[in-house]
């Protein structure tokens, strides 16, 4: 009954979908309301029916009816409650559905927000949603039914993959990256939108685009966050980035992402880069599609192989049609996309994000060509290779730094042009502490020149961002007699874009100097410890107190109880352990983290006796790692400063309460206010 | 626009700054690769390709051979066999195993071959995707069991 439910709500959610994509076109050109109107009930509609299809879906696994195909995949009645809702997105056809209802939630949002605009710009946005909609639609009915019938009904199912029922964060990390990546399509269809309703030279679909690209954005790098957490807290190597195809996928629409929301405000300040920003819109979307497919279809082998599916084809497919379609709309509006300025003075904000664009791009090239070169190799010459961490240590290393620095010029810089003078006063300070942090990273022992370089640069780019803060706070105290705190909301409040820029700029700091850090001063200890003994690693030592087991009754677990001590003093313990599942054939480790905001100690249990007499320990002592979370969590911060219009009287702020005292923060609009308000941005 | 021929030669210098920032990527990114890509062999490949493969990173595929393991829990010393079911290699490693090895596993190793021993930096394991019910007296379950009675017994004692 659950199977049927499910089943027939996404196939009658793939016909109003296909309805919907219909029905635009028409509606528009014909100029007929009423059509306009029922492709957005259709839109509403298709959510309804993916929600039921999903929940269906959750049913089906928490009561384990093993006669749906996916449950028999993933669920087991050993496994708890909380890993058995979250094997939602365990392998591939749940990790559509999942997909599908994140896009058709999205659908339904960007039609409740903006319904009432005039023109055919929203009509040809949603009729973008849609036909994504549909694409995932099919596969749901087809390649990745997740609601095939399993006949005669197993007893038991084997479980979701070991690996993902071991951490919590893994029911964080896929909805986080889901919102982000499938939030991209959002500003795609805009783009998309625009171009067909030939509303280009309008600012109007840029600021909407701009803002969900902002939102997605957050999303996605609280999900990479979150994603190099679990891999550090699971996997047991004690680090959090490998360049592993499925970190990359993730991280390469990020660059772009990152890349449009500079160059956007070139183009709104400008006039300039718009081919430039509708290309890097759809590129980010392209490869979310072929993240997407490089992770899904097994065409890559990886340490996050979640099976190979025979959907490879689709993909495929439908990155062909992206940008297609997209490059047929482009060429159609290239008039409208005609640069208005141009660039006077080299020295200006304008270069930098120019240069910071340029960067950016370099940078995901790079990661593709990485990624994309093993398979390349394999067609072409019939050789199995990887290409390795050193490529793209060696390729991105110098990129990274480049941008780090002109993380500092941008803010620093004035458009258009700067005099000599402006130079010196604003970039000397960094400066300085760009050589004080060099000379402080030299003396406590960083030898390698791009940790120096990436300290140094972080500091430059530091002092310049929080001089930003600095100048304006100063110049409100001076010239409207507030006090510091009163000065930092207002001037905040009256340019969220400019300064929630600057707070994500310091996180994006935290992390280059956590990463730096971490990899530059890690050190490994390994030994085998007899019961009761200690071994040495740096700064502590580690007592092997005792080895004991533990049945549960989904796994078996053997850990190892370790005292940690300081000078002699024990200051805690930890339990590294190895859990061993019935249907894995190998023990999955488990680390254990004693985090401190200077750094970690992580232990691993690497062997161990079968009489619990002795075990193998790996130690690695890493400064700085929170630091890469912490960091994360400010540019989220960031995001969401710069994600709502700043503090101006307009149509959607008539009514808004303004406290009696005129102090405090901006009152909060309701969303649907931000959506659809025209507001400008505040002057930067 | 203002002055079309300013712009063309605008135009003209871009492309021209685009070519050069993009062949100097290209030269430096085909470099990198050149240098980066590890060939991964299996066992029967490795031994075929002789001298070619001798002392450069090369990542070396295959299964782990059955009582090939050994373990020096002390020296952190570990040695086992990779086979294809054609050829087998010896492979060695220093530092702990990736946690535990099992006969007739699929393991990745990465490292150079000299003297006729693979000499491995990096150990990793293969996470099967497969979830086949394993075998009657294959579960490691069964082979822990016992391992969890003595562990018992140790703690009551």
């Amino acid at each position: 009954m659950t199977r049927l439910i499910g089943h027939s709500a996404l196939l009658v959610a793939l016909f109003v979908a296909a309805l919907g994509v219909v029905l635009a076109p028409i509606g528009v050109k014909r100029a007929r309301q009423d059509l306009v109107r029922a492709m957005y009930s259709a839109t509403y509609a298709m959510f309804a029916l993916v929600t039921a299809a999903t929940f269906a879906m959750i049913y089906a696994l928490v009561t384990h009816d093993f006669s749906v195909g996916y449950v028999a995949q993933v669920g087991s009645r050993a496994t708890p409650l909380f890993y058995t809702i979250i094997s939602l997105w365990g392998a591939l056809e749940g990790s559509i559905l999942f997909w599908a209802w994140v896009l058709t939630l999205l659908s339904a949002l960007v039609v409740f927000w903006n319904r009432d605009r005039e023109g055919a710009l929203i009509p040809y946005t949603t009729m973008t949603m849609l036909s994504v909609s549909v694409f995932f639609l099919i596969l749901l009915a087809g390649p990745a039914d997740p609601f095939t019938l399993i006949s005669p009904t197993p007893p038991d199912g084997p479980g979701p993959n070991p690996l993902l029922q071991n951490h919590i964060l893994m029911g964080v990390h896929p909805p986080l990256l889901y919102l982000g990546y499938v939030g991209l399509t959002v500003p795609f269809a805009f783009a998309v939108g625009a171009m067909a309703a030939g509303e280009v030279a309008t600012d109007d679909w840029i600021r909407l685009s701009r803002r969900w690209t902002l939102g997605a954005w957050a999303f996605l790098t609280a999900a990479i966050i979150a994603g190099m957490w679990w891999s550090y807290e699971v996997l047991g190597w004690g680090g959090y980035w490998a360049w592993d195809p499925v970190e990359n996928a993730s991280f390469m629409p990020w660059l772009t992402a990152t890349a449009f929301l500079h160059s956007v405000m070139v183009q709104e300040r400008r006039g300039m880069l718009k081919l430039w920003n509708l290309n890097l819109i759809v590129a980010t979307f392209a490869l979310t599609i072929l993240g997407t497919f490089l992770t899904r279809s097994g065409v890559l082998s990886s340490v996050h192989a979640f099976g190979e599916g025979p959907i490879g084809m689709y993909f495929l497919v439908a990155i062909a049609l992206t940008l297609l379609v997209s490059f047929a709309l482009v060429a159609g509006n290239s008039e409208a996309l005609a640069s208005e300025g141009r660039l006077d003075g080299v020295a200006a904000r304008e270069t930098v994000f120019l240069l910071n664009n340029l960067m950016l791009t370099a940078f995901t090239f790079t990661v593709l060509v990485g990624t994309l070169f093993p398979i390349i190799a394999e067609a072409a010459r019939g050789v199995k290779v990887s290409v390795g961490e050193p490529f793209f240590n060696k390729m991105t290393l110098p990129i990274c730094a480049s941008l780090l620095f002109l993380m500092g010029v941008g803010p620093a810089l004035p458009w258009r042009r700067a005099s000599k003078d402006v130079m010196r006063r604003q970039l000397v300070p960094p400066l300085i502490g760009a050589a004080i942090a060099a000379f402080a990273a030299i003396a406590i022992g960083a030898r390698q020149v791009y940790a120096v370089l990436a300290f140094a640069f972080a500091a430059f780019a530091l002092v310049a961002n929080l001089r930003e803060y600095w100048t304006g706070i100063k110049a409100r105290m001076q010239l409207r007699n507030e006090d510091a705190m009163t000065a930092l909301g207002r001037l905040v409040g009256a340019n969220r874009r400019r300064y929630g820029g600057y707070v994500a700029h310091i996180g994006v700091i935290a992390v280059a100097v956590a990463i730096t850090a971490s990899s530059t001063f890690r050190k490994e200890y390994e030994a085998t410890v007899k019961k009761g003994q200690v071994m040495d690693a740096g700064a502590f030592q580690m007592r092997l107190v005792e080895v004991y087991a533990r049945e549960e009754p989904q796994r078996s677990r053997i850990a190892a109880n370790v005292a940690v001590l300081k000078d002699g003093k024990e200051i805690g313990r930890l339990d590294p352990a190895m859990n061993f599942y019935p249907t894995s054939q190998q023990p999955i480790p488990t680390p254990a983290v004693r985090s401190r905001p200077w750094g970690d100690i992580y232990l691993n249990l690497m062997a161990f006796k079968q009489d619990g007499s002795d075990a193998t320990l790996k130690v690695i002592v890493e400064p700085m790692v929170p630091w890469i979370w912490f960091g994360g969590a400010i540019i989220c911060l960031g995001a969401i400063i710069s994600m709502f219009p700043a503090r101006r009287r307009s149509a959607a702020w008539v009514g808004a309460p303004v406290p009696a005292d005129g102090r405090g923060v901006a009152p909060v609009p309701s969303a649907a206010g931000i959506m659809a308000s025209n507001s400008l941005e505040g002057a930067d | 626009m203002s002055g079309n021929i300013e712009g063309r030669k605008r135009a003209a210098l871009l492309v021209a700054a685009v070519i050069v920032i993009g062949g100097t990527f290209g030269y430096l990114m085909y470099g990198g690769l050149d240098k980066n890509v590890v060939y991964f062999l299996t066992p029967q490949e490795l031994l075929a390709k002789g001298t070619k493969v001798v002392d450069v990173p090369v990542r070396l595929g295959g299964m782990v051979a059955p009582g090939s393991v050994k373990w020096d829990a002390e020296k952190l010393d570990l040695r086992f066999q990779v086979m294809d079911g054609v050829k087998t290699v010896e492979v060695h490693s220093k530092g702990a195993p990736p946690q535990m090895f099992r006969d007739n596993m699929g393991v990745v190793c990465e490292g150079r071959f000299k003297n006729g021993v693979f000499e491995s930096t990096n150990l990793m394991i293969k996470h099967s995707e497969e979830y086949r019910a394993p075998k009657a007296g294959q579960t490691p379950q069964e082979m822990y069991k016992e391992m969890f009675k003595t562990l018992r017994e140790d703690a009551k004692s």
